[in-house]
């Protein structure tokens, strides 16, 4: 395998890995709210969370620009006062990836904590426990298959990602160029054979992503 | 109604409304597939064209012009190819996808250094891109982008091909290397005189000069394959026309020879 394939490979795993790491701490607090809390709005914060799932990707790509471009809401002011941009950075194919997958790992684990049996919450509330105790050692282990199944799922889906990382990060190569972003430039320019391995080596990764999501998820019913 | 036949109608009723967009029955439809830097001159050629011979129309495939070669090398059917440089023609040539003898260059272009408009800069020259301040430089890829083929001669000749490494971003067509440096995302970009003339947001701060990069000239041809293969003459033919000459030298080209 050449270099500079190995190198992609690696950003990939490196960018994905940071990225669910961002979707648990991140999807697992807004799971819990969707799925249990009473609040105005509630459907709202669903709709702005999932739409990233059916939006094209250069939409939420060009969305992910204005917001943090040089120029940008929140990019323009962090670049006037630190002169740093995230664009084309792989902080940026981060950001991508993380908003394109939470959806995927949003809508798991709210399915799954929906599903934990009301009354063992109820019991435990009757035991004297706080709400938040009762969170970490009742609902979430109940729901932790479907949390996982999730993560899996997200994982799997900000490994692929490649529309809004290639408007946000762009393609500089040896910096930004992820697997999906390295396919593409292979298959446009006629590199076969360097096409076929990156396609072989991503669909035998995700392939065996969806199916431990497969196989969490079936459990939890 | 259950939900299920709610769904059925809706998506019945958007196939009635949209019946003709995506599969109407070309009739006497030329397709072009032209490079992305041709845009909006060969847009106006189409109506001269559309005039000259009534009833017909053309459709355009505007993309990165090797982008286009691969799409017809795989069997996207096409009758005419405008390409922004010779490669791709000569490579299909090589696979005997073209009408014989129906090959013309039809204009050329410049190869210029844009940065964004109303930031000030220190880029006035290819000579400061060699400046540490430059963080962010957008080019076409130079596999499948023409422009980004001819920066990139331009840059290797000057030497700078590699100190730049790492900070170059490299676009899929000529659009997104405009897109980004109007938005002020990267310091300057690499492109053809004729698609930074077509925006504001862009100050021409360079023209590579004569010899710094092979000459970017525009080739044209029929395809072996085309349904349509007389139209496609007579389409490359009006390209050649003073008429169409009058157009391209008005968005900027130059003549081929």
């Amino acid at each position: 395998m050449e270099s500079s394939t190995l190198f992609s490979l690696r950003l990939s795993l490196q960018v994905a890995a940071v990225a669910t790491i961002l979707i648990f701490a991140a999807g697992v607090p807004i799971a819990y709210l969707l799925a249990r809390g009473v609040f105005r709005g509630r459907e709202v914060v669903d709709v702005l969370i999932t739409l990233p799932l059916v939006l094209p990707p250069t939409v939420t790509g060009y969305l992910l620009i204005v917001l943090l471009g040089r120029n940008g809401i929140i990019g323009g002011t962090l670049y006037r006062w630190t002169g740093w941009s995230i664009m084309f950075t792989w902080q940026a194919a981060v950001i991508a990836s993380f908003v394109v997958a939470l959806p995927l790992m949003v809508k798991t684990a709210r399915a799954a904590i929906e599903t934990v049996d009301r009354n063992l919450i109820d019991a435990s509330a009757t035991l004297g426990h706080s709400e938040l105790w009762t969170v970490v050692r009742v609902t979430l282990p109940l729901a932790q298959r479907g949390i996982v199944a999730g993560l899996v799922l997200a994982f799997a889906r900000a490994l692929g990602e490649f529309g809004a990382t290639l408007m946000l990060a762009g393609n500089i190569p040896g910096r930004t160029d992820t697997m999906p972003i390295a396919m593409y430039a292979a298959a446009a320019s006629g590199d076969r054979s360097g096409a076929n391995v990156m396609v072989l080596l991503f669909t035998a990764i995700s392939g065996a992503c969806l199916y431990a999501a497969n196989r969490l998820g079936r459990r939890t019913a | 109604m259950r939900a299920f036949e709610k769904l059925i109608i809706v998506i019945a009723t958007i196939l009635c409304c949209t019946a003709g967009a995506a599969w109407s029955q070309p009739g006497q439809e030329l397709t072009v597939a032209a490079a992305l830097s041709l845009k909006s001159a060969f847009e106006e050629i189409a109506v001269l064209y559309e005039e000259k011979y009534p009833g017909e129309r053309i459709r355009f495939n505007f993309a990165a012009s090797g982008v286009l070669q691969r799409q017809i090398e795989a069997g996207v059917p096409v009758d005419v190819f405008a390409s922004a440089a010779s490669r791709e023609l000569d490579e299909l040539e090589r696979k005997k996808l073209l009408a014989d003898g129906s090959r013309r260059s039809f204009a050329r272009n410049r190869i210029v250094l844009i940065v964004p408009a109303g930031v000030t800069t220190r880029i006035h020259s290819f000579a400061d891109l060699a400046d540490i301040a430059v963080k962010r430089l957008a080019m076409g890829n130079p596999a499948t982008v023409p422009a980004g083929k001819y920066a990139d001669e331009v840059l290797r000749l000057s030497g700078m091909r590699d100190r730049l490494s790492g900070r170059l971003v490299l676009c899929e067509n000529v659009r997104q290397v405009l897109d980004y440096t109007v938005r002020n995302e990267v310091d300057a970009g690499i492109l053809f005189a004729t698609d930074a003339a077509a925006v504001r947001g862009v100050v021409v701060a360079a023209t590579a000069p004569a010899g710094s990069h092979s000459p970017a000239v525009y080739h044209a041809a029929a395809l072996k394959d085309a349904k349509r293969g007389a139209a496609a003459r007579n389409f490359i033919d009006l390209l050649l026309s003073s008429e169409g000459q009058a157009v391209l030298k008005r968005r900027g080209f130059q003549a081929a020879q």
